[in-house]
């Protein structure tokens, strides 16, 4: 029994039965309340909503667990939404095929890859801070995405890309399962390969990581490249969802990734996080919005209860650090 | 001079590169080395300035504040109700209740950041959520226009009529600014205080140990960063001469970014205020000068974040035979 749970714990992390509660909670209160939010309707929209900020948020997790932090999700993932409607516009827009969809999706990845490796090459050979290099990407891309778009909307696109957006296989929303395959393969990526290894303890110490033989340096420069491809695929199914792209759409959501990492218990100093209680953590920020949504609130009270639901969650996290100290005090 | 480039490094690099670009701009451009010109610099980036000093402190402090624009947007929008209530108010009200608001704002997030022992980067990213999801909640987004007339009114504090005919004019916030750059200097340089922020920010557990009261330290650099929000939201109003919630929204990063750039550490215990305004001038006069050439506006903040990213990724070049262990492991 022991070992099951400590092997339970090595997967998950300890902070899932916590936030299953949470969730649990706000589901209950939001079912007791709010009118039709145990609606199948209701649950189909909260899984159409919520694959947009969690591409975003996993492309945030990587960089905050090896302790830095990126702040350039956003206008990367509009930079590849761009890319992919240019090439799109360049083979006739609403005309174009799937071949010239394909050829899109391969040069938003490469655009995002890029954005992130300029990033990672800049924080690791260089020494520069993340936040501040993130920062002056962000600024960057921004600029360029709004030189290049004018500040204008970019439309038209060939409709078999709405069932990427909105479409549903066995009831589940395509975007989610985007989402949930992406979930998936960053859990493994993080918990199972020599690079999420290096991802932690460089979080951890990244002398001490470079003094083992790790290659810190090549692990920085993978992992902000991975967090930008990942913001690409956020940016297509961004395009596919709107069948537009704006630059600086997505622009509110930036500090609720980091929010959302905070809240999935990942330490702000780098070298603890996982995947999982980030996934519930998001999911728990979803059914806020979506329930007090259905209460006749705004998006923008949602705002403030997800930032003082995270200060209430740090709070209790203060208040179970103390208990515990205080019992292994009278223990020993 | 010596001294200065030892000590001063980030200063001193920023320094050259400032003089080198206002050297490049005056050259390509006959507007620019005017004084009506420098005068418009002044008065545009006069908020910027504030903001950067105040967020100085808390950098130095070893903390960071996300949250400060919001808080300049909560507190004009509160101060247009206050001093309605206060039968109008003038300016000594203004910056009473402008400062007030605002350090009680700071306050909000040292007591979080102190009492329960959580990093400032997650706190004042939840109180940015909070503060202006319940702004933008409780006012319903709505622009207000109705400020007393002393509020918006251009107070001139120097003007003088050029040779051609213009006025070279520089407004009220720009003096305030001058007020919290000294005031700021004053404090981080002169002062115990000061000398024990830099100390709390270079090593808390040290600091500690040396007698230096943690509380006080938290409860100061973001007292004194909500101060610098309060009245830099106070002066951005008689600029603009209107409260809309969500127009300040953003700026915190920007303002970061030239506060870094200016050799202030994320991590605490180096900056300095001459960097600090050094670096908001990069950034505005990199603009200004885009502006000047005819380059389309929409560039702008394309080349000011490739600048940016250069300035970077050449100013810790230059660092790295300072820096220890990793630093020497590639040198």
């Amino acid at each position: 029994m022991r070992d099951l749970i400590e092997a339970y714990r090595k997967t998950f992390g300890t902070e899932v039965a916590a936030l299953l509660g949470f969730l649990l909670v706000v589901l209950v209160v939001f079912g007791l309340t709010a009118p039709r939010f145990l609606s199948s309707a209701n649950f189909g929209s909260m899984a159409f909503q919520l694959p947009e900020l969690g591409l975003l948020t996993l492309a945030m997790l990587a960089p905050i667990i090896s302790g830095g932090l990126n702040l350039a999700v956003i206008y990367t993932a509009n930079m590849a939404g761009l890319t992919l409607a240019w090439v799109l516009l360049q083979f006739g827009g609403v005309d174009a095929g799937p071949g010239a969809f394909l050829l899109g999706v391969a040069a938003a990845l490469a655009v995002g890859a890029t954005a992130g490796a300029i990033m990672g090459l800049v924080i690791a050979y260089i020494g520069a801070h993340p936040i501040l290099v993130s920062l002056a990407m962000m600024i960057f891309l921004r600029g360029l995405g709004e030189f290049l778009t004018r500040g204008g909307d970019i439309s038209g696109f060939p409709t078999f890309l709405a069932p990427i957006g909105h479409g549903s296989v066995l009831g589940v929303p395509v975007p989610m399962l985007i989402f949930l395959a992406a979930a998936a393969i960053w859990h493994v990526v993080l918990s199972r390969t020599r690079h999420g290894f290096s991802v932690y303890m460089i979080g951890s110490n990244i002398r001490a990581a470079e003094y083992s033989g790790i290659h810190t340096k090549r692990t920085l420069t993978l992992i902000y490249t991975l967090s930008g491809m990942l913001c690409a695929v956020a940016g297509i199914l961004m395009l596919t969802r709107f069948n537009s792209v704006r630059v600086g759409h997505g622009e509110a959501l930036l500090l609720i990734t980091v929010l959302a990492c905070f809240l999935g218990g990942v330490d702000p100093f780098g070298g603890f996080g996982k995947v999982v209680p980030v996934v519930l953590a998001l999911m728990i920020l979803q059914v806020l919005s979506s329930g007090l949504n259905l209460l006749g609130a705004n998006q923008h009270l949602s705002t403030a209860v997800w930032g003082l639901f995270l200060i209430g969650v740090m709070v209790l996290r203060w208040v179970g650090a103390r208990l515990s100290q205080m019992r292994k005090r009278k223990e020993g | 001079m010596r001294d200065f480039l030892r000590s001063y490094p980030t200063e001193a690099r920023l320094l050259v590169v400032l003089v080198a670009l206002c050297a490049g701009l005056g050259i390509a451009s006959d507007q620019f080395l005017t004084l009506g010109n420098f005068a418009s610099l002044l008065n545009n980036n006069s908020v910027n300035v504030i903001w950067a000093v105040g967020l100085l402190v808390v950098l130095i402090a070893g903390g960071i504040d996300i949250s400060f624009a919001v808080a300049a947007s909560v507190v004009q929008y509160v101060c247009v109700y206050a001093f309605a209530a206060l039968g109008g108010g003038n300016w000594a009200i203004g910056f009473l209740v402008a400062g007030g608001l605002g350090i009680g704002l700071g306050f909000v997030n040292a007591a979080l950041i102190y009492g329960f022992r959580i990093i400032s980067i997650v706190i004042t990213i939840a109180t940015f959520n909070a503060f202006f999801g319940l702004l933008m909640f409780l006012t319903k987004g709505r622009f207000l226009y109705d400020m007393p007339e002393w509020w918006v009114d251009r107070i001139l504090v120097f003007e003088r009529q050029m040779a051609d005919g213009s006025w070279v004019e520089l407004t009220l916030p720009v003096a305030v600014m001058a007020g919290c750059v000294a005031a700021t200097w004053a404090l981080v340089n002169h002062t115990t205080t000061g000398r024990q922020l830099y100390a709390f920010g270079d090593n808390p557990e040290g600091a500690k140990r040396a007698g230096v009261n943690i509380a006080a330290m938290q409860f100061i650099a973001f007292g004194w960063m909500g101060m610098m929000a309060g009245i830099g939201g106070l002066m951005q109003v008689n600029i603009v001469k209107e409260v809309v919630p969500n127009a300040l929204i953003g700026r915190e990063l920007d303002v970061l970014a030239a506060v870094v750039l200016g050799g202030a550490r994320l991590g605490g215990g180096r900056g300095s205020v001459l960097g600090c305004v050094l670096g908001v001038a990069l950034v505005a006069i990199t603009q200004n000068g885009l502006n000047l050439l005819g380059v389309s506006p929409y560039a702008f903040k394309m080349i000011v974040g490739a600048t940016i990213l250069i300035a970077i990724s050449t100013s810790n070049m230059a660092l790295v035979p300072r820096r220890s262990g990793k630093g020497q492991h590639h040198a």
